[in-house]
């Protein structure tokens, strides 16, 4: 043990004050229009180091915790065997059978056990827990504990699989009778696997046992509520004894949302035992091996069309990889399934989705939530159709595209709010897309000429002939907010209060993960009430203090919870004007003193005329959609298959940009990651483990290989939302990948079906030799059963 | 075993074992959690400081490597209270989003500017090649350090 001279800090204050910032002048440069809206509400504590962050924060005398882990994808649990040399007075040790409650983490199915009990599912599952007071004596510890286990049979191919997770049907119009109609029918199979959210900050907890027999947890958090109710069924807690409060957070992008649940199980069995503080804190390997990834998923496309480019009939088929326990499959198959057509009028679609279980670590949410793998695919697929009709992909979608009447597979009829023909052309003409799009098809022609006999090199090649460039285009949609009835079951609280001492403040549990949750929020009560925004306090995100305004997911906060805190403003406003007889900017601080605090509770009330039956699956599945176009512009080594994303124009339709600055840095996020998802970011997997499971060897994009991101914000607003906004977070996600792929072809004249387009594929297309392993599936190490090539 | 650090400024004599990673040093025994540990392996730059100006990964230096050395982290940049100029253009822009990769970024863009770096957007992304975000897509950082450049 190390001599620590570490100050001991009581627990932080998590809305610390900030230092006054001076507001830049505008004009500096074209960043100083930035000076129009408030300043990142933490972002001061972040810039100085003094922002907290789960760990960061001291508690005396906590002891370190660590998950004991499956070595197996699928066993019988015969033994947990503790080495008898090994003093285990030491450290404490927790099994299944320690679970005071239900020994279950759940948010859909029961079917997950906070440790394995009997039967192992998949790789890298917790089966015990240690705690330790210091490093070195945990790890001695964990290497002295094992697992006896009889293997069983795994599946790790999802058509393979017989276990289903959920299934989904779309109908629209006579299908067979669409493909009658059909002059040329395009089929496509396409693959997707895993993709890691990559937070900088691990997954990170810190169970504090309370006087009252519960436990206080702080950690690293998408959602304090769903924490607080699996805290409530595993430990056997009341509400007041499972307080989760969130603290700092490095990043989310749903690898937040239910993952930290089981994490903060953990800690608290191993806090409730030793009756002292336990960090668990995951290190970055641990992270990538055991946390949830995007779903890995297999999309099958057979789309009718007319010689003249009129698009009759679409069949599609979506097979999801669940991984081995339910999580948020079902919900993440269902907007996968319900965004699998594309922003396209189609007179006639079927669209199947299922979701499969496999002996792999469960999937999850993450950005886009099944929309990124359903949209690829369909993008992907209409850009061959243009290409095979030869007519411009920009056309094509100016002919299909959703206008305002029209009716989507699940009967919805869009009434407003479709912005899919002005983000297709406001990007298109950012890009330059036609003119750009104009000279790679010339070139690559000219160059296929010149090549004469060489059948491999149609390709438009720089002039040493090494590299090519191209452009992709992809539109797409994104369903705002929870699928379905979803927000009505919810049916969130928030509020804003004016305290006795004449302060305003806004409670939610809508978490800050770096979107802008802490500036927003306020920012949206501070324009009903007529106060600057720096005049609105934000509660912390404790669930003893905040109401259960929902998770932070879905791209709901601006538009769902922001609506209701706007609401809950003017109606706070519209209570102490009348007394004051003054504007409530001038008056609030007199009516506080006069008659004390007043608090007003904002419930989500359903939007205007929006109805879906969850047990046909029919009606409107949103009660409004973003729509997004990317054009993306690329540059591939002949050679080595390499990919080099130079620029991407995003043009995104939030409805209403509440605060341009942090909705830019959305799109520019999320344009991001779909590039890294479209080029590099991939998990491979033998015999069910990921075999990339460090940082060193799961790449993402660093600002070398990141394009140049030109975002452009398109308003069309929502009625049904008292600011107009539609969200913003997961949107930009959603095209980018396809575009990219587009542009791969647009410049060799290969289209990649499986992302991501990585130089073995790439290679593999153009020289027309045997393809790297399938994405998303595991092969196994015994050689007569390897995965097909 | 001691070691001296100098770190923001202030002398420290440290008791420790010569193998201890300097990011533990600044963490745990001198309670300067502003610096951040991402992967462990010098892959995120999320624990990036200067040593006597040079951009480290203060996950993969042992301390015994660095007795006497001049540290500074991201507590050093400003006097408490305030920001600096670099600071001040991150917030301007909205470079900072989540905020892990933040001081780390800080430091490789200090390193940058202080060896006469300028607003160009390529020798930008060189300088903070190794320091991973994965919020803003990098381009409201580049921002940043272009504004504090021309600043």
């Amino acid at each position: 043990m190390t001599v620590t001279t570490r100050p001991s800090r009581v627990a932080p204050a998590i809305d610390a004050p900030v230092a006054p910032v001076e507001a830049p002048s505008s004009g500096q440069t074209r960043i100083g229009r930035g000076a129009a809206w408030p300043k990142r509400r933490e972002g001061p504590a972040k810039l100085t180091g003094e922002a907290l962050y789960t760990d960061d924060l001291v508690f005396p005398d906590a002891w370190f915790g660590h998950t004991v882990r499956s070595t197996d994808a699928h066993a019988r649990l015969l033994e947990i065997d503790l080495d008898p040399a090994f003093d285990w007075s030491k450290v404490v040790v927790v099994t299944a059978k320690d679970i005071p409650g239900e020994n279950l983490v759940s948010l859909i199915a029961d079917d997950q056990p906070v440790l394995v009990d009997s039967e192992i599912r998949h790789y890298a599952e917790p089966v015990a827990l240690l705690a330790a007071p210091d490093r070195e004596t945990l790890r001695q510890a964990s290497r002295r504990i094992s697992l006896r286990t009889q293997p069983l049979a795994a599946v790790f191919d999802p058509l393979e699989s017989r276990q289903e997770f959920a299934h989904f049907a779309l109908d629209k119009g006579n299908v067979e009778a669409g493909f009658g109609e059909a002059e040329v029918v395009v089929e496509g199979t396409y693959r997707v696997g895993h993709q890691e959210q990559l937070y900088i900050e691990n997954q990170a907890m810190i169970a504090v046992p309370r006087p009252d027999g519960g436990v206080t947890i702080h950690g690293s958090l998408q959602c304090p509520y769903y924490i607080h109710n699996a805290l409530k069924r595993a430990l056997r807690l009341s509400d007041a004894q499972a307080v989760v409060i969130q603290a700092e957070t490095g990043g989310g992008f749903g690898g937040k949302e239910e993952y930290p649940s089981i994490i903060a199980i953990h800690a608290a069995l191993l806090a409730q035992r030793l009756a002292r503080p336990v960090r668990m804190i995951y290190d970055r390997h641990e992270d990538i091996a055991a946390t949830t990834k995007r779903h890995p998923a297999i999309i099958r496309h057979r789309t009718g069309v007319t010689r003249d480019g009129r698009l009759v009939a679409q069949d599609i088929e979506v097979v999801m990889d669940g991984g081995a326990y339910c999580t948020l499959t079902p919900v993440v198959l269902s907007r996968g399934t319900l965004h699998a057509g594309g922003p396209y009028n189609c007179p006639n679609v079927r669209i199947r989705g299922r979701a499969m279980a496999t002996n792999t670590p469960p999937n999850g949410a993450f950005r886009g939530f099944g929309a990124p793998q359903t949209e690829f695919a369909v993008e992907t697929q209409v850009n061959r159709i243009a290409d095979r009709l030869t007519i411009s992909p920009l056309e094509l979608r100016r002919r299909w595209a959703y206008r305002i009447g029209d009716e989507t597979p699940s009967g919805q009829t869009l009434r407003e709010s479709v912005a899919a023909e002005e983000v297709l052309e406001r990007a298109a003409e950012s890009a330059e897309f036609e003119r750009i799009h104009g000279l790679t098809v010339v070139g690559r022609r000219e160059r296929a000429e010149r090549a004469g006999s060489e059948p491999k090199s149609n390709v438009l090649s720089s002039a040493a002939g090494r590299t090519a460039r191209g452009i992709g285009l992809a539109l797409g949609w994104h369903g705002a907010g929870f699928t379905g009835s979803g927000e009505v079951k919810l049916a969130s609280v928030a509020s804003v209060e004016l305290t006795s001492a004449g302060e305003i403040r806004v409670l939610t549990a809508s978490t800050e993960m770096g979107q802008g949750t802490k500036t927003v929020l306020p920012q949206l009560a501070a324009e009903q009430l007529g106060v600057p925004a720096d005049a609105v306090q934000i509660a912390p995100q404790d669930t003893s203090i905040v109401p259960d305004s929902g998770p932070t997911v879905a791209s709901r906060t601006v538009m769902v919870v922001g609506g209701l805190v706007l609401k809950a403003a003017r109606r706070l406003r519209e209570m102490v004007e009348p007394s004051t007889g003054r504007p409530f900017a001038e008056s609030y601080r007199d009516y506080a003193r006069e008659h004390g605090g007043l608090r007003v509770d904002q419930q989500f009330e359903p939007y205007p005329d929006t109805n879906f039956d969850d047990a046909t699956y029919r009606g409107d599945a949103y009660p409004a959609y973003g729509w997004a176009c990317a054009v993306a512009e690329v540059e591939v080594d002949l050679d080595t298959g390499e990919v080099a994303v130079r620029n991407v124009v995003s043009a995104d339709d939030v409805g209403k940009a509440i605060h341009p600055l942090l909705a830019e840095g959305q799109i520019e996020g999320g344009t991001l990651q779909a590039v890294g998802y479209a080029t590099i970011e991939e998990i491979k997997l033998v015999d069910g483990r990921y075999l990339n499971d460090r940082l060193a060897t799961y790449l993402i994009p660093t600002s070398l290989d990141a394009p140049r991101i030109d975002s452009i914000l398109v308003e069309q607003p929502f009625s049904g939302a008292p600011h107009g906004a539609k969200g913003v977070g997961e949107l930009p996600m959603d095209v980018p990948a396809a575009a990219v792929v587009a542009a791969i072809h647009d410049a060799t004249g290969a289209w990649i079906h499986d992302l991501p387009a990585t130089p073995e594929r790439i290679l593999a297309a153009l020289h027309g030799i045997a393809p790297p392993p399938l994405p998303g599936l595991s092969t196994t190490s015994t050689p007569s059963s390897e995965a097909p090539a | 075993m001691s070691y001296r650090l100098i770190v923001n400024g202030n002398e420290s004599s440290l008791d420790v074992p010569g193998m201890r990673r300097l990011l533990d040093v600044l963490r745990e025994d001198l309670g300067l959690t502003g610096t951040k540990e991402g992967c462990g392996e010098g892959e995120c730059g999320a624990c990036s400081v200067l040593v006597d100006g040079e951009l480290v990964n203060s996950c993969l230096v042992p301390v015994c490597q660095v007795d006497g050395a001049s540290v500074l982290t991201v507590e050093g940049l400003a006097p408490t209270g305030s920001l600096d100029l670099l600071q001040q253009a991150f917030l301007e822009a909205g470079a900072a989003q989540c905020g892990i990769c933040t001081p780390g970024m800080l430091m490789a863009a200090q390193a940058y500017l202080d060896a006469g770096g300028g607003p160009a957007d390529d020798e930008i992304r060189e300088a903070i090649a190794g320091n991973l975000c994965r919020c803003t897509g990098y381009t409201k950082i580049i921002d940043a350090i272009a504004l504090a450049a021309q600043r």
